[in-house]
């Protein structure tokens, strides 16, 4: 297993474009099969410009790629990517997160007064 | 607002290094790695309880405890060969689902201006395969909630 600093510029670029809700409803949909930029854009009240603009994003992240078919390009999705932010390193990376997380809210309480009695978190 | 957490799993050698930065004092955060009431509230994956038989953090020390969730169980166990207050700690980690696979643990605390403080992480495994293994293997359980988080969030509508 090979970890690279641009094997982690990408996951981060993933992350990020992952964080957006249209993004992720692109994504979801593109799970069942590849559409066109039209078919994507068609259950968002937003314009086709700015489902180009998502889909560019997450082309950059390597989340989806882009094919010719004759008239149509479709959108594909990219599973060994998708499957990259699911490597032991992100699972690592998610776990401590969270952890330091509960940290921090224990933190801002143990200053000066004694412990709290329960996990701030759920 | 949360401080990012810098993971760092270079190719080529069995390490780990990872970087945090607390909004609070050195004191503060030591002692939370410190006081077991307070590691047993924060230590270990969400959902877990963590249950621990012994945690005696200071030079010569050992601890074992247990992560517990849904009637499965993770035990871990390893000693203090160093530590210093506020500064420093050493430590060795193993899962007890891997036996014999032990990690030995570095961290460095350190104090920031306006009260904030940083620390710093370097594990070294045996080997690649133990690296790659232990992380992925002894916590797995706590770790299939990244992909649980993943598919949550492929899934929201």
């Amino acid at each position: 297993m090979i970890v690279d600093p641009s094997a982690d510029d990408r996951l981060d670029r993933a992350f990020a474009a992952l964080a957006d809700p249209v993004r992720r409803r692109i994504i979801a949909r593109l799970s069942r099969g590849p559409a066109t930029v039209n078919e994507l854009a068609e259950p968002f009240e937003i314009t086709k410009q700015a489902i180009s603009k998502h889909i560019q994003v997450l082309e950059q992240a390597g989340l989806v790629t882009r094919t010719r078919e004759a008239q149509r390009r479709p959108v594909h999705l990219n599973p060994v990517q998708l499957e990259a932010l699911t490597s032991w390193i992100d699972r690592y990376r998610l776990i401590h997160e969270e952890q330091f997380r509960r940290l921090d809210a224990l933190l801002q309480n143990i200053d000066g007064a004694r412990a709290p009695g329960k996990d701030t978190e759920t | 607002m949360s401080n990012p957490l810098e993971v760092d799993a270079p190719a080529g050698v069995p390490y780990i290094d990872w970087e945090r930065e607390f909004d609070a004092p050195v004191e503060a955060v030591f002692r939370a790695h410190q006081d077991p009431d307070l590691i047993k509230q924060w230590l270990g994956p969400r959902g877990y309880e963590m249950d621990i038989d012994i945690y005696d953090f200071r030079t010569g020390g050992r601890y074992r405890y247990l992560h517990r969730a849904n009637g499965e169980e993770y035990a871990f166990n390893g000693v203090f060969h160093v530590v210093r207050d506020n500064e420093f700690a050493i430590q060795t980690f193993e899962f007890e689902g891997f036996p014999d696979v032990v990690s030995i643990e570095s961290m460095t605390f350190e104090a920031l201006d306006d009260g904030r403080s940083r620390v710093r992480g370097h594990s070294t495994y045996p080997s690649m395969e133990a690296r790659d293994g232990m992380v992925s293997s002894g916590m797995e359980s706590g770790m299939s909630e990244g992909y649980d988080r993943l598919d949550e969030v492929l899934a929201r509508p």
